[in-house]
């Protein structure tokens, strides 16, 4: 009896080694363990034996049936990591081919640099204001120290809706607006649409965007302009870059400056966009005019500040390399789906 | 303004490439726009003395020269006539370099070696084109052997300067130099201005009166016996220099004058001042005039001129008159110096169409003082030029002369104001280089000479410190003080949020003029009587065609599509948030509106999808679609009214196909415009947590037909009115018509959800709920079961 236990023993072994699916290893099982099975008939054989050696016999049999037990479940294991290996194999698919997408459209480059130009002054403590763009020649011009008959009102080709109404020049009216309604410390950006009747042409449009900037307190120095607006230029045009302020003039600052800032295209090396120069010129900036403070209510002998104005066609212009200030007003599809 | 480099020279010893200089005087305030260097490229061209000269041996066209270059005398073959023994010209030596980059070397020319060439004036990039034959000769007793760019004068070149409108002296090259003299620490040079008077008496050659305090002063001089001929070469270099064409001596001087210290002059010929008698007085409305062009114009009372007894010889401070210009046989001249008011010549040059050197400088409002310096030096040039006597006396009508102005300036306050430190003495000093008297004590005593008008308060005082103490010295500092928060406003907050929904969903947003032509309200079929005609115009447009101010955004987008469209791109998404602008009592409503175009693979419920997104985002519940019949830009079947809370905030649809063929486009336009203020007034703030739902719901299905004019909304009503204890969702799955479906009908399917939140519901409720809604729905609207 011993002897046939030790048989099947090998025999089932070397079925279940052979077997390559979950089904034939069912039927080994049946064929061995099953209510008519071999080791079933032989442990029901058991009877005849002597009872010294039912226990003997009766023990190793268990142990055959544990060791067919445990062979099977390892082979059931290993056939289903094939199994499963082989099904993975047959489904590779081809990852190059396209995604399915939801169309996603895209906002102009104009205001998609504006809201980048706002993230940086919103985080060094600047509000938006906003102003109306058919605007009183008081704020426009008087206000800011450009009475009538100012010469610098020829450098501004004015559009007139009447006498004491004009299309907003630049956003520097929002100054004085600003300050009637709040009261230091301000900072502030105004950016918005001003109107220039310049004859259309590759880099003149009648309509163009500007940003003003406002910042009065207690104590502003001219040291504070450079250090905001050198701050801002390295956040927007990179940590490298440097900044140059030259004197110039503004009826409502004073001082007054230029701020040029080191070409973003070269570097600084001189190229075809800076002129060979390696400086463009971003914005005028001075302190504001002791009048314009006046004007917004503010008393100059215990406010200053400083204000700043730069245009966004010419700086979106040279970051995206467009030529042709037409482009951004004419809204060719396939031009704005280019940034 | 055009500043010959060697012109500035002669009143400040600075001795810096003319780069470095344009460099520090941008960085003090004078900006220069261009640095033009003449002669820059040329190279190793010297002047040499032609010894001899013979015929070449084998080309009749050809001679062979010997030529003294200084050191040695090399042979050089020349095809040029015009030379002759004796003559000093340009020589290109071996290994020379022309402007162009073009380089001589030597070689051999029919047998013949040359070594070098010899130049014309276009070679040597002085002039434009060979208008003046051969050899440029040099003229006799020029030194031999010298570099060509010393003795023409090409080294240094010109400083071309933008001088903005406060610095009325620095249009003068005495301004600029002042301006030198104040960066680099140099003493200012003075002006020549001697002259001997003869003993007559100007009086008996001129009368001068002023009828009008637009003229602040009137000065004169008289010349006699005046040689007119050319001016000499070096003035006529410098007056082409800085831009001026050269005329004759005369006329020459007053350019000269005017270039050199900012004050125009004027010339005129006393033979043709009738009755001997200036008179500045307001011009005639039509009065008619000739200028110096030869154009005749019309002037008008608004204007001053220059007159004699029989009419104007002068448009003052513009252009002088045709009849009394200085002529070849002109022997007695009157050299006017007047100073005139500033707006009043800017707007008769703008009235005119005449902006004149002259003009430009006058309506800057020039320092009346700088008169006599001017007078002088003009007549100092005639003495210098050897061409006239001037007439003892001048006539001198000045009746409010300007004084320098005085204030106090806190040398401390200015260092706190600008953020940097420095002494009050070095303050002094260097207001003291821009002609400035400084008295020194606590404060500073500053007395402005009359020439800066533009400095009558201390931030004027703290600007020329800090230019001169260069703004790139300043120090770069964080603003201190109270922290400030920056807050979005919800209106900014909330746009930003109504693009981004649009940007997803696939829209690009567009950029369009705020101004539209008056026709593009027939374009898109506005009765004559709509409001949206009432619109804010411009006084002086750039054309019709954008000459009113929007009152709507529809015509700016149908525009966008049409561009598109023309340029085939037939799939088009697009949207704008821009204002309109509407008149009202003082300024004009400029509410911000948000219209949304599509063209393409689309049609009205894609557009309808898309704002109801846009609401679903902000929150925005009781919105109500009216259909529209009468809304002129729209298919009638085809436009919704946009209701919030009842009130009408906008319009959307399918464009009307007349309105469509207007803008050329051949397919269905899908368009929307809404104001957003009614929006962000609506926009709900506060979300509230309800709990998940606990019980299980019951999903019923229900499909009906109903007559075609039956609307959804109808049904939908019906459902929630007769379920509304029990039912959670009703959602439309089907829209048919077709096969099965009796003409003029249409089937509609919709899934509805029960749920009770407090237990689960039985099969018996859903049944009898669900039962009245059927019954109602074919008691109300015909329905039938299908």
């Amino acid at each position: 009896m011993r002897e046939q236990l030790e048989k099947i023993k090998l025999e089932a072994l070397e079925e279940i080694k052979e077997a390559t699916n979950s089904q034939r290893i069912d039927e080994i099982r049946v064929k061995y363990l099953g209510k008519k099975g071999s080791l079933t008939t032989i442990l029901r054989g058991m009877g005849s034996l002597s009872p010294e050696e039912r226990p003997i016999i009766g023990k190793f049999a268990n142990e055959v049936r544990e060791f067919i037990e445990e062979e099977i479940k390892k082979a059931l294991l290993n056939i289903k990591n094939k199994e499963r290996e082989l099904k993975i194999k047959g489904e590779y698919i081809d990852i190059t081919m396209p995604g399915k997408k939801v169309e996603i459209g895209g906002i102009h480059p104009l205001n998609k640099v504006l809201d980048e130009i706002k993230d940086i002054f919103f985080g060094m403590g600047f509000s938006i204001a906003e102003g109306p763009e058919v605007e009183l020649d008081y704020y426009n011009f008087e206000a800011l120290n450009v009475p009538k008959n100012h010469p610098a009102r020829d450098e501004q080709d004015t559009f007139y809706i009447s006498e004491n109404l004009v299309l907003r020049t630049q956003t520097s009216p929002i100054q004085v607006r600003t300050m009637e309604k709040t009261k230091p410390p301000i900072r502030i950006i105004a950016p918005g649409r001003v109107y220039r009747s310049d004859a259309v042409d590759a880099t003149h449009s009648p309509i163009f965007y500007q940003i003003e900037g406002l910042v009065v307190d207690k104590g502003i120095t001219m040291a504070n302009l450079k250090g905001t607006l050198e701050t801002f230029a390295k956040r927007f045009f990179g940590e490298k870059t440097r900044t140059k302020f030259r004197p110039h003039h503004f009826p409502f600052t004073e001082p007054s400056a230029e701020m040029d800032v080191s070409c973003f295209v070269c570097g600084g090396e001189g190229c075809r966009v800076c002129k060979g120069s390696g400086w463009i010129e971003i914005l005028g900036c001075g302190m504001v005019h002791p009048d314009v403070l006046r004007k917004g209510g503010i008393d100059p002998d215990e406010y200053s500040g400083f204000a700043f104005g730069m245009g966004l066609d010419r700086i979106v212009m040279i970051k995206y390399g467009i030529d042709d200030i037409r482009l951004l007003y004419e809204n060719d599809i396939r031009f704005l789906k280019q940034f | 303004m055009k500043v010959p480099y060697n012109w500035l020279l002669e009143y400040v010893d600075i001795e810096k490439d003319i780069r470095e200089v344009a460099d520090a005087l941008t960085m003090s305030g004078s900006k220069v726009e261009e640095v033009i260097e003449y002669g820059k490229e040329i190279d190793k061209v010297v002047t040499g003395l032609i010894e001899k000269i013979e015929r070449h041996p084998n080309a009749d066209k050809l001679r062979v020269c010997q030529v003294n270059v200084g050191e040695e005398v090399i042979q050089i073959v020349t095809g040029a006539e015009n030379v002759q023994e004796g003559d000093t010209v340009p020589v290109a030596l071996h290994g020379s370099t022309l402007p162009g980059g073009v380089k001589i070397k030597k070689g051999k020319l029919r047998g013949v070696d040359s070594n070098g060439m010899l130049c014309s004036e276009a070679e040597l990039g002085i002039a434009d084109d060979d208008s003046v034959h051969g050899i440029m000769i040099l003229p006799k007793g020029t030194p031999i052997g010298v570099d060509i760019k010393e003795i023409l004068g090409l080294k240094g070149g010109i400083l071309d300067f933008e001088i903005t409108s406060n610095r009325a002296d620095c249009f003068g090259i005495y301004g600029i130099a002042r301006e030198a003299s104040a960066k680099f620490r140099v003493p200012l040079k003075g002006i020549e201005t001697s002259f001997k008077e003869k003993d007559e008496n100007i009086k008996d050659y001129i009368d001068v009166e002023v009828k009008d305090d637009l003229c602040r002063r009137y000065a004169a001089r008289v010349v006699k016996n005046v040689k007119i001929g050319q001016s000499p070469e070096w003035m006529q270099q410098r007056l082409m220099d800085a831009g001026v064409r050269p005329i004759n001596n005369i006329v020459d001087i007053t350019n000269y004058v005017m270039l050199e210290l900012g004050q125009p002059m004027h010339a005129f010929d006393h033979r043709f001042i009738n009755g001997k008698r200036i008179i500045v007085r307001r011009a005639e409305d039509g009065e008619k005039f000739t200028t110096l062009d030869g154009v005749e114009r019309t002037l008008d009372s608004s204007m001053l001129v220059i007159a004699d007894e029989k009419g104007a010889v002068a448009v003052a401070g513009v252009m002088g008159g045709l009849d009394s210009e200085i002529k070849d046989d002109t022997t007695t001249v009157v050299f006017e110096c007047a100073n005139f008011n500033g707006p009043n010549v800017r707007l008769t040059a703008k009235k005119l169409g005449l902006r004149t050197e002259s003009s430009s400088r006058f309506e800057k409002d020039l320092d009346p003082n700088l008169v006599d310096l001017a007078l002088d030096r003009a007549c100092h040039l005639v003495e210098a030029l050897e061409i006239g006597e001037v007439v003892g006396g001048k006539i001198d009508i000045y009746k409010n002369p300007v004084k320098p102005y005085t204030l106090e300036v806190d040398p401390n306050w200015i260092n706190d104001f600008i953020g940097i430190n420095i002494s009050k003495e070095a303050m002094a000093n260097m207001l003291g280089y821009l002609g400035m008297k400084v008295e020194v004590g606590d404060k500073l005593k500053i007395e402005v000479p009359t020439f800066r008008q533009d400095i009558r308060i201390k931030e004027d005082v703290a600007e020329e410190i800090a230019r001169l103490y260069g703004y790139d010295k300043i120090k770069a500092e964080k603003i201190k003080g109270e922290a400030v928060e920056a807050v979005l406003t919800r209106e900014q907050r909330l746009t930003n949020i109504i693009r981004n929904v649009l940007v997803n969903r696939g829209f690009f947003e567009i950029n369009t003029y705020s101004f539209i032509s008056p026709k593009a309200f027939d374009k898109i079929r506005l009765p004559e009587d709509s409001p949206l005609r009432n619109t804010v115009k411009i006084l002086n447009p750039l054309g019709e065609d954008f000459s009113i101010m929007r009152t709507t955004l529809i015509p700016s987008i149908m525009e966008t599509l049409k561009i598109n469209y023309a340029r085939d791109n037939k799939e088009v998404k697009i949207f704008e948030v821009a204002k309109t602008y509407h008149p009202a009592e003082n300024m004009p409503y400029e509410p911000v509106k948000l219209s949304i175009g599509m063209i393409g693979k689309v049609d009205f419920y894609d557009l309808k999808g898309v704002i109801e997104n846009i609401l679903y985002v902000l929150g925005i519940d009781k919105v109500d679609y009216e259909r529209d019949e009468k809304n002129p830009i729209f298919h009638p079947g085809r436009c919704a009214k946009l209701l919030v809370r009842r009130k009408s905030v906008g319009y959307f649809g399918e464009v009307h196909p007349e309105v469509a063929e207007n803008y050329e486009i051949e397919d269905r336009i899908y368009v929307a415009e809404i104001e957003l203020m009614p929006l962000f007034e609506a926009y709900k703030t506060e979300r509230k947590y309800k709990p998940l739902p606990k019980y299980p719901a019951v999903d019923r299905d229900i499909a009906i037909l109903v007559k075609d004019e039956v609307a959804v909304a109808e049904i939908e009503n019906i459902i929630w009115k007769i379920g509304k204890e029990i039912v959670e969702q009703v959602k439309l799955f089907d829209v048919y018509k077709g096969k099965q479906v009796p003409e003029g009908m249409k089937s509609v399917a919709y899934s509805i959800i029960y749920r009770r939140e407090d237990r689960t519901l039985t099969d018996e409720e859903v049944n009898k709920v669900h039962e009245s809604i059927i019954k109602s729905l074919s008691e109300k609207l015909g329905a039938q079961l299908r």
